[in-house]
Order: C-alpha cells, then sequence, then structure tokens
C-alpha cells in the first residue's frame, strides 16, 4: 500500500487508510478524506511543493508531509 | 435582544451573506474569552432587534483550529436565539455534516443554501422542500452574492425567533458536544435520498485558468506579473489621492486653523497645530492606501486567487515557517507595512500570523524609500545612487528572511497546511467596497489615538523647554539624542542624525522635514550642509538603521491591534531597534575597519 504523497500526477487512487494523530484526521475528513473514497492528483508544486488533490467535488491542496499520513490503492 | 448567529464552513460565502444582510452597520465587537475579532450588526427581524453574529468559518464543531475552538467556545458561553447554517450547494454532501452536528445539539437553526447558482450550472439538484421535511426545519435556497431568496430567509427567521420564547442553554450545549454522534452515517442517508450529484462537476472553466495560473513553469512568473501589477495599481492610483488629501489637510491647516489659532499662546498653538493635528493628518493620510489595498485584496481573496498562490510560493516559504499567503502581505508591505499588517488576517494560524507580523515590518515600505531617495541624493553620486537604492532593498529580503528562520521555532505553526481551492469567483462590487470601508473604519476607530498620542509626545519634547530653539540639540529630544551617543556613535549617527531618527518613530514620511528644521535648511543647501558634516560611511549606517527599526508609529498600533498583545508589539520593537544597531554596528566599524 503507497502514501498519498508518493502517487503520481494524474494518476487515481482509493483511500486505503488515514494514519494520523487526531486534529490532522479531524481536518482531512472535514475536507472530505475518508476511507473508500477515489481521489486524483490534478498536480504538484515545483521544488517539491504542496500537492493539489480532487476528491469528488472538492479541490484541495496540502504538503507531502501531510499527505504522507494517507495510504491509498492506487487504480 | 435577540442574537442570531450565522455559521458555515470557511468559502460558502459566509461574509457576504453577513455584509447583505447588515449592510454597512456592521461593528467589530469583543466577546469574552474570544481572541479574534467577530463582526456583528443590529438588524431589525419583525418587531425585534436582534444581534447578529458572523462566526469564524469552520469545517467541523469538533475540530482543533483556532476558529473552530472560537466557535465552540462562543456556542458554549453565550446564549442565542436562532443559528443560521449556511452550506455551499456545490459542496452540500460533504457540508450536510456541519448542519447535522448543529441540529443534534438542538439549536434552533435555518439551513440557507448558498450558490444554488453554481450548483445548476455543476448539474446538483436539491429537493429543499423533502430536504426541510427529512431535517424538520426551513431550508431556503439563497444566492448570498446576488440577494436570491434572502428575504424568504429571513421571514423563516424571524418566524423562528417569535415561537421560541427562550434561548439555548450553553451548558448544555457543552455536555452534548462531549458526546459523540452518529453524524457520518446519518450524513451519507441523507445525500443518498435527497440530492443527486453527478460523477464529475460539468463546470470545468475553474481547470482551464488552473491550467495557466497553476503551470509547473509560468505558474510563480504569473504570480509575480500579478502582483507587480496589484502593487503598481495600488500605489499609482493611492499616490495622487494621498497628495490630494495632504495638500487638502494642509489648506485646512493655513486658511482655517492657523488664522483660528493666531490670538492663542505659541505654545497652544503648537500644540493643537503641530501636535494634534499633524497627528490627525498622519492617520488621514493612510486612508486612501488602505482603502485601494483592501479593494484589491478582496477581490483576490473572494476571487479564489490566494490559495493558489500559496499552491505556488509554498515551497520556499516552508524552510521558513511560512506560508504562501504570508509571502503577499510580505510583498505588501514594501508598499506600505500598516494593510499588510491588518491583511495577516486572512492566515488562520495565530502563529504563523504573528510570526508574518514580525517580519512586515522590516520592509522597505514607500515612506522609507522617500528617506532614502534624499539622502541617497545629497551624499552619492548619480552613478552609484541606483547600486545604493538595490543594495537597500536586497538588504530588506535579506533580514526578512533571517527574521522568519531566526523566529520559525518560537512561532511555530501547529496546523496542518491542508486548503480547499475553491472555484474561481468574480466578486460583486458591494462586497469589494463594503470590504473596504469596514477596514478603514476599524483602522481609524483603534489607530487614531494611539497615533495622535504619539505626535503630540515627540512634538513636546522637539519644542520644549520653551526657550531654546525647536528641534535643536538643547531640545529635550536633543538631550536623549546626546544621552544616547555612547550607543549612537559607534555606528556614526550624529546627535542632528538622532533626533531626525526620533521624528522617525512618528512616521517616515516626517523624517526629511525633521532634517530640515533640525539643521535649519532647505532643499540644495540642506543636502549640502549635510554633505559637508556627514560622509558617506555614515549616510549608509543611517539608512540601514532606518530601514530596519520601527517603521511608524501607526504600524506600531496596528500591530498591537492585530496580535492583541502589547507583549508581541514591544517584541516588535525591540527586536528591530536591536537588529537595526547590529547592521549598522557590523557596517559603520566594517568600513572604518576597511579604511574607508
Amino acid at each position: 500500500m503507497q502514501a498519498l504523497s508518493q502517487l503520481g500526477t494524474g494518476q487515481h487512487a482509493v483511500i486505503a487508510a488515514i494514519e494520523a494523530e487526531e486534529s490532522l484526521f479531524h481536518r482531512l475528513s472535514a475536507l472530505g478524506f475518508r476511507v473508500g473514497k477515489p481521489l486524483s492528483i490534478m498536480r504538484r508544486a515545483n521544488f517539491n511543493g504542496p500537492l493539489h488533490v480532487r476528491l469528488g467535488t472538492t479541490d484541495v491542496i496540502l504538503r507531502s508531509n501531510e499527505a504522507s499520513h494517507i495510504r491509498i490503492q492506487a487504480l | 435582544m435577540k442574537r442570531i448567529a450565522l455559521l458555515g464552513m470557511p468559502n460558502t460565502g459566509k461574509s457576504t451573506l453577513f455584509n447583505r444582510i447588515s449592510g454597512a452597520s456592521a461593528r467589530v465587537g469583543n466577546w469574552p474569552g474570544i481572541t479574534v475579532d467577530l463582526m456583528s450588526a443590529k438588524i431589525l427581524l419583525g418587531g425585534h432587534i436582534a444581534e447578529l453574529i458572523d462566526l469564524p468559518g469552520i469545517y467541523d464543531l469538533h475540530g482543533f483550529s483556532e476558529d473552530e475552538q472560537v466557535v465552540r467556545h462562543f456556542l458554549t458561553h453565550n446564549p442565542i436565539d436562532l443559528l443560521i447554517v449556511l452550506l455551499n450547494s456545490t459542496q452540500i454532501e460533504r457540508q450536510l455534516s456541519l448542519l447535522i452536528q448543529i441540529k443534534k445539539l438542538g439549536f434552533p437553526v435555518v439551513l440557507a443554501l448558498n450558490m444554488t447558482d453554481e450548483a445548476k450550472r455543476a448539474g446538483i439538484t436539491i429537493d429543499t422542500a423533502s430536504l426541510s421535511d427529512a431535517l424538520a426545519l426551513p431550508v431556503i435556497a439563497i444566492s448570498a452574492k446576488y440577494g436570491d431568496g434572502l428575504p424568504k430567509a429571513l421571514e423563516a427567521a424571524t418566524e423562528i425567533i417569535n415561537q421560541n420564547k427562550t434561548t439555548t442553554n450553553p451548558t448544555s450545549i457543552n455536555l452534548l458536544l462531549q458526546e459523540e454522534s452518529q453524524i457520518e452515517r446519518e450524513m451519507e442517508d441523507l445525500i443518498h435520498k435527497h440530492v443527486q450529484i453527478p460523477a464529475t462537476l460539468t463546470d470545468d472553466t475553474t481547470d482551464k485558468i488552473d491550467r495557466v495560473l497553476l503551470h509547473k513553469w509560468l505558474g510563480l512568473p504569473l504570480f509575480f506579473l500579478a502582483m507587480f501589477l496589484l502593487f503598481q495599481f495600488i500605489f499609482t492610483v493611492g499616490g495622487p489621492l494621498q497628495e490630494g488629501l495632504a495638500w487638502l489637510l494642509d489648506m485646512i491647516r493655513s486658511s482655517l486653523l492657523e488664522p483660528l489659532f493666531s490670538s492663542s499662546p505659541t505654545w497652544f498653538k503648537g500644540l493643537m497645530l503641530d501636535g494634534i493635528y499633524n497627528g490627525v493628518a498622519t492617520v488621514a493620510a493612510f486612508v486612501p492606501i488602505i482603502i485601494l489595498f483592501f479593494l484589491v485584496m478582496s477581490m483576490v481573496e473572494d476571487s479564489g486567487y490566494l490559495s493558489r498562490a500559496a499552491f505556488l510560493m509554498d515551497a520556499i516559504m516552508a524552510k521558513m515557517g511560512l506560508d504562501g499567503r504570508s509571502f503577499v502581505m510580505m510583498l505588501m508591505g514594501f508598499g506600505c507595512n500598516v494593510p499588510a499588517i491588518m491583511g495577516t488576517r486572512i492566515m488562520r494560524s495565530r502563529p504563523m500570523r504573528l510570526l508574518t507580523m514580525l517580519v512586515i515590518p522590516l520592509s522597505l515600505c514607500s515612506a522609507r524609500l522617500q528617506v532614502f531617495i534624499f539622502i541617497i541624493a545629497a551624499l552619492f553620486s548619480p552613478k552609484h545612487a541606483p547600486l545604493v537604492l538595490f543594495a537597500l532593498y536586497v538588504m530588506s529580503f535579506f533580514i526578512m528572511f533571517l527574521t522568519a528562520v531566526l523566529f520559525q521555532n518560537q512561532y511555530k505553526n501547529t496546523e496542518p497546511f491542508i486548503l480547499e481551492l475553491p472555484p474561481y469567483r468574480f466578486p460583486t462590487p458591494r462586497q469589494i467596497v463594503l470590504r473596504g470601508w469596514q477596514e478603514v473604519k476599524h483602522f481609524l476607530n483603534r489607530a487614531s489615538k494611539f497615533i495622535i498620542l504619539g505626535v503630540v509626545m515627540v512634538w513636546l519634547l522637539t519644542n520644549f523647554p520653551s526657550n531654546v530653539a525647536p528641534a535643536s540639540i538643547d531640545t529635550y529630544a536633543g538631550q536623549i539624542g546626546v544621552m544616547f551617543s555612547p550607543i549612537l556613535d559607534p555606528i556614526g549617527i550624529n546627535h542632528e542624525l538622532a533626533i531626525a531618527l526620533i521624528f522617525g518613530f512618528v512616521a517616515k514620511e516626517i523624517v526629511v522635514g525633521a532634517l530640515a528644521v533640525i539643521y535649519g535648511l532647505q532643499g540644495d543647501a540642506l543636502m549640502a550642509q549635510m554633505a559637508s558634516q556627514i560622509d558617506w560611511v555614515q549616510a549608509m549606517s543611517f539608512m540601514l538603521f532606518t530601514l530596519i527599526y520601527t517603521p511608524c508609529l501607526s504600524t506600531i498600533a496596528t500591530i498591537k491591534n492585530e496580535s492583541k498583545s502589547s507583549a508581541f508589539m514591544w517584541l516588535s520593537i525591540i527586536w528591530s531597534l536591536g537588529l537595526a544597531w547590529v547592521v549598522s554596528f557590523v557596517f559603520y566599524q566594517g568600513a572604518r575597519a576597511l579604511g574607508y
């Protein structure tokens, strides 16, 4: 199982697990990151910058540090 | 008086709705135990006067962000009569969780579904009538931007207020909040039964714009171009406005106030005109720039570009404990520190906001630029002049980054960097104008007393004792200059320049004028006199000190208001003074040691 931070640009995946402490978990789930939800990586900023992720109708940006807490199953 | 609170997730148009209902009557209110400003307004609702409070946007009542804590604190300490919950229709499948949390707590609720026009374009259809039945509360589709559906929503609010005789009980809500609920299941059930959402949104304009603005290599240059254009706009339009205002204030002084005080004793006339009136004028000079700045900023913010700027700049800024939004405000500081510091309100994490506020006053603002241009013209050849100015700009950026890096552990940002990218939207002119007006009111209310007091104090220091020439070495200011000579001599700053630095605390705009008073000369004669008295090393040292130490009283007042902490204000003053001295010392002694 991969971390979201390792998923390539343009690829699709399904969230398998969220391994984060409480406050990060809350924020992620409020923005729609839940187990079983499909997502895709729209783009990455240069110089190891944030990821632009699309989750259903919501677009979210997050740092790869935060993304590494999200386990995914690539499609 | 009835109390109504407005609640919703970030980016749902909550502030737009608040402004639309309240008009220009809104004011900033203080609530016990809450450290951020909450806007509130008195509105007339079905014969009652009701107080409408705009709560910060939150994702979740159980979250740990500062805003979530503020809302929780507010709801568990203040009884209210009604909650208007605003949700974004295009994201209803995600946002409904907040409403259900609220409903579980027993609040009387009116649900307003915003951006129904956008939802319709995206192919989302919401059956408000059946949703309303299922939830057992009024559900009304509105457009906060254009006001559609607003009368209906207010009608529903009036009805609930008239029925309910009692307010909510904060203590029992506090207890209920601690219980976990089955939010997720209920939400999914509701969405499944009442909402249809297509797999992908059909409105892809935002995607097309993003492909250009967030482009791997074009994104950053376009961002800098956009910032440059906005900056140019604010200060080319703002400059003449400021001059016009200064001309007007000058005319009031010479044709109205001076004749009025002509028969008063000299000290009284001086206090009224050079003290208090100059203080008023100093405050007023900021008004055009603040209005323009917030017109532009609210446009950038509401359009959705600000989160994109954060995306583009984050990789670099993260190394300094900041993010892309800080960078936008840092750049704006090069025009004027005051609105840039007010603008840090877009950052929701307090440590990061404080760190940004500590960094902004080190930027080479337009008032400092005036001082530098004058000194450079007096002391440097036309060939060297551009180089010196460029070096000062580089120095400014360098000390900003240095300060951020040094303090990033003190102001450690604990909030995760996860931001929503809202679709691009056009803000309405009404939205923009209201915002600009509110910010100016805020600034005038809070900063004016502080600034006028400061100006009067500097006037006293530079005009007393009364038997000596104003601003000369024999005044109290001059004596302070002499007193500080053990500190200022090692950095090459003489007594005359020391008095100018004291004036510079009020505003950098008056430093050149102060030099004219101190030397008793003007224009070319002043330049020649200064060139004969100090050499270029001293001039450079003076400019470095001017660049780094406290920009002006208005900035100090703004830092105090925005941070709500005197300790932080003092930290900012002392840090910048200390850093200014060290940098000037290293430069001055280094240059002298090298034989210059």
